[in-house]
């Protein structure tokens, strides 16, 4: 969240050697029309109404947040909502690119849901919809962002997630659902199943988001093809260069070779020389 | 493992399964960028056209490539206009200086990156279309191992690394050889050593890169991996005199030592790849 004092640094930038900027305009609350966006805050319980003690600065950040916060949000399940999806996922990629550490996008749809709302009512759907939520939301660790895709697709992406356990993540998640009984009203209840389609972004690869919902979404198909209430996961692309690769690979060359660590270049020998010789 | 539980992901999801490779094409890759990929492109293309072949350059980097920068050529119909009908593919085709042809992507073909099925079977079609034409088709890839160079290297029937002597380079080089190997099933990895600072250095390179794939990349029994080394670049002030003036080396240093390098890298090149296939 942004820092709520950044106001209060302004007087710092105008110092006597800068060309004067004139300090921005107190902000009067009462002429901002925030009736709105309180309403639509203290809607959701995200905001409380002002506090006699807080300025007005501290105020409207807490308003804004809580307008950031909202838009993020599905509000029938809680959960992330596309928007905030579409964002981390672009965010992973960026972190997958640079670490190199593998991170895992499922996506899951409720199996037959239609037969839900057409038996039992779009209530019971909903309630269907936040139950899932809800448990998914419990399948998983806090780091990872579990979305609301749209209707009754979901999407969670893992981070950091080796691909030694992906397959026991989105299985557990399938047996959960499997075992879970949902309470429609007293004496009615349902159960579900899922079926999960899951891709890893590639490593070392600079891959889209487009293209890795694409991979996930496919597997998702595949799955319901292939009966519903199951996991299908891509494989990982295996292209981990590991240190003892590295080790191998520039060991003999660096070695003993002053002459070839020379040829790598002033420029270079700084980080690449010394850290390969200290093999 | 999860590797073992669905191996055959659907066309869409698996751009790097290999398609049917074209005969006489040539992909010009690198893991890493800023190794000289398009310059050895660029007067490799030019040193095969003054040996009397039919040359052509294409951008296979989807308008990230410096191809127009390197070779100082802005036309104004480039393969974006074939891709949104706007222009004919020959109409696309431009003259470079060095007496090869050269077909840029042009800016908007960024657009066509993402690629969907639709892409790829224009590229493909683009692509076959144009090979019988010419002695060597080369393709100039982007750098790294994203799903469009992939792609484009799915395509050709040869493919060569270049790759510098720093480690970084090498790394790249070594990760990019093995996505070749695995994904593409790929048993012959041609590798150029750029910048190299004595003779020898790129034999040395391509004999230690060739150990450390035979010890940690499996292969199926009877295919091994073949890495060949089809020649070095020297380090040679030259080259970025040329790319500052936006030359190729034969313009204007036919007997600087980096030319006379991609000169030899030529007439390898002819006689291993285009001579054979030819």
């Amino acid at each position: 969240m942004c820092c709520p004092f950044l106001l209060d640094f302004v007087p710092f930038r105008t110092k006597p050697t800068v060309p004067s900027t004139p300090l921005p305009a107190p902000v009067e609350l009462q002429q901002l029309r925030l009736d709105d966006a309180q309403a639509l805050l203290s809607r959701d319980g995200v905001l409380q109404t002002l506090d006699g003690q807080e300025s007005a600065t501290v105020y409207l950040q807490r308003v804004i947040d809580g307008l950031c916060e909202l838009s993020l949000k599905d509000p029938l399940t809680g959960l992330s909502n596309r928007r905030h999806f579409h964002n981390m996922l672009d965010k992973t990629i960026d972190v997958v690119a640079r670490s190199g550490d593998p991170a895992l996008l499922l996506m899951l749809d409720i199996d037959y849901f239609k037969k839900v709302n057409d038996s039992y009512g779009h209530q019971s759907g909903d309630q269907v919809l936040r139950a899932v939520a809800q448990a998914l939301a419990q399948c998983v660790r806090p780091m990872d962002t579990v979305a609301r895709y749209g209707g009754e697709e979901f999407a969670v992406i893992m981070p950091d997630c080796q691909t030694a356990f992906g397959f026991s993540v989105a299985e557990r998640i399938r047996q959960t659902m499997q075992d879970m009984s949902i309470m429609l009203s007293p004496g009615v209840e349902i159960r579900v199943t899922v079926s999960i389609g899951g891709a890893y972004a590639p490593e070392w690869v600079r891959s889209t988001a487009a293209l890795w919902t694409e991979r996930a979404d496919a597997l998702l198909y595949r799955a319901k093809n292939e009966g519903r209430n199951r996991v299908l996961l891509d494989s990982q692309q295996e292209i981990h260069v590991s240190a003892e690769e590295k080790n191998m690979l520039f060991g003999h060359l660096g070695l003993g070779d002053a002459l070839w660590a020379d040829s790598v270049g002033a420029d270079n020998g700084a980080d690449g020389t010394h850290s390969m010789r200290a093999n | 493992m999860s590797d073992a539980v669905n191996p055959a992901p659907t066309a869409a999801a698996a751009p790097s399964v290999p398609l049917k490779p074209l005969g006489k094409v040539l992909a010009v890759t690198s893991g890493k960028g800023g190794v000289g990929k398009t310059f050895v492109s660029a007067n490799l293309a030019a040193a095969l056209a003054k040996r009397g072949l039919r040359v052509l350059v294409l951008d296979a980097d989807l308008g990230l490539a410096n191809l127009d920068v390197v070779l100082n050529l802005y036309p104004k119909i480039t393969l974006h206009d074939v891709f949104t009908g706007k222009a004919k593919i020959q109409d696309a085709i431009v003259k470079a200086p060095g007496g090869f042809s050269v077909l840029l992507a042009g800016s908007g073909m960024v657009e066509y990156s993402r690629l969907t099925p639709e892409v790829r079977d224009e590229f493909l079609r683009i692509m076959a279309s144009l090979v019988p034409h010419y002695d060597l088709v080369l393709l100039d890839t982007g750098a790294g191992i994203s799903d469009v160079v992939l792609f484009a290297v799915s395509l050709a029937s040869e493919v060569m690394v270049v790759a510098t002597p720093e480690p970084t380079s090498l790394t790249d080089a070594y990760a990019t050889i093995k996505v070749l190997v695995t994904q593409q099933k790929r048993q012959t990895v041609r590798l150029v050593i750029n910048q190299t600072a004595r003779t020898g250095d790129g034999r040395a390179i391509t004999v230690q890169l060739q150990q450390v794939l035979d010890r940690f990349v499996a292969t199926e029994p009877g295919r091994p991996i073949k890495l060949v080394h089809m020649g070095d670049i020297p380090a040679d002030p030259s080259v970025r005199q040329a790319i500052m003036r936006r030359q190729l080396l034969a313009q204007s240093m036919s007997g600087a030592p980096a030319a006379l390098a991609i000169a030899q890298l030529a007439q390898r090149v002819q006689d291993t790849l285009v001579s054979r296939t030819a």
